[in-house]
């Protein structure tokens, strides 16, 4: 599998929430995902750059495109420095929530994505990776 | 600071979100329509959403929060023009919608609006 590091976005405003969401929906194109497949990339982008921000108190989102031979992914990686989630099995419960939300952003996340990956130390931050793949691509 | 402009149609207001919000923009828009509700009396709270690509939590949250102060002040709210890209995403999120009326475009909406007003005087 190809790695492509595509860029490396700040998430420390609100304003850079457009932005994740804006990149994320040029790749989406570009790579061919369908309006579902996109709005539900997009969705999931915005959701987890607002948890970066919110809980995490800022970070950064690298944005990868994945190519394997017959398909194309688009990776998105959250980190941020912030407090850590102590019990994640708990935090990736719907319904489950510190802040003011409904707390449907990580769970919620999850399903609209092909992979999910999460780590956090407390502490040192929070590790947010989710991806979504293009199939049979000629 | 920037706003979403809130139109006045008859006993209604009428509200066209056409930008990706950000945050603080949505919460804007939250404290204007409370305070037209009440200046203008209306009756009714009309939001077009066919603009826009995504409704996420925050968003999904804020228009609930519209419907329940426009209630609280008397006024029925009714979100039309989702797409159905959005719609799929929302319920795959897991976003209740509850307590929001929805209409496939703005006529339809302003019927359902119009009934409303009919039911409850």
């Amino acid at each position: 599998m190809s790695v492509e590091q595509y860029e490396i976005l700040p998430i420390t405003a609100e304003e850079d929430l457009v932005r994740v969401r804006r990149a994320t929906r040029v790749l989406c194109i570009k790579l061919g995902f369908n309006l579902v497949e996109q709005t539900k990339m997009i969705t999931a982008a915005s959701e987890l750059a607002r948890n970066t921000l919110v809980f995490g108190g800022g970070g950064e989102v690298q944005i990868q495109v994945l190519l394997e031979p017959g398909c194309a992914g688009l990776r998105l990686i959250f980190e941020d420095n912030g407090p850590g989630i102590p019990n994640i099995e708990l935090a990736m419960k719907d319904g489950y929530t510190t802040g003011n939300g409904l707390g449907l952003g990580l769970s919620g996340s999850k399903r609209l994505v092909n992979e999910f990956d999460i780590s956090s130390q407390i502490g040192k931050g929070t590790r947010v990776s989710i991806t979504r793949w293009k199939s049979n691509i000629t | 600071m920037d706003r979403i402009p809130i139109l006045r149609m008859g006993a209604f207001l009428l509200v066209t979100i056409q930008v990706d919000m950000h945050d603080r923009l949505a919460e804007t828009l939250q404290e204007d329509l409370a305070e037209r509700v009440v200046s203008d009396e209306a009756r009714g709270v009309l939001i077009d959403i066919s603009s826009l690509e995504i409704v996420d939590s925050f968003i999904g949250r804020m228009l609930g929060r519209i419907a329940m102060i426009s209630a609280t002040l008397d006024a029925r709210t009714v979100v039309v023009g989702m797409r159905p890209a959005v719609a799929i995403t929302l319920v795959e999120l897991g976003i209740p919608l509850e307590g929001i009326l929805t209409a496939l475009d703005v006529e339809k909406g302003m019927e359902m609006l119009e009934k409303s007003l009919d039911q409850w005087d």
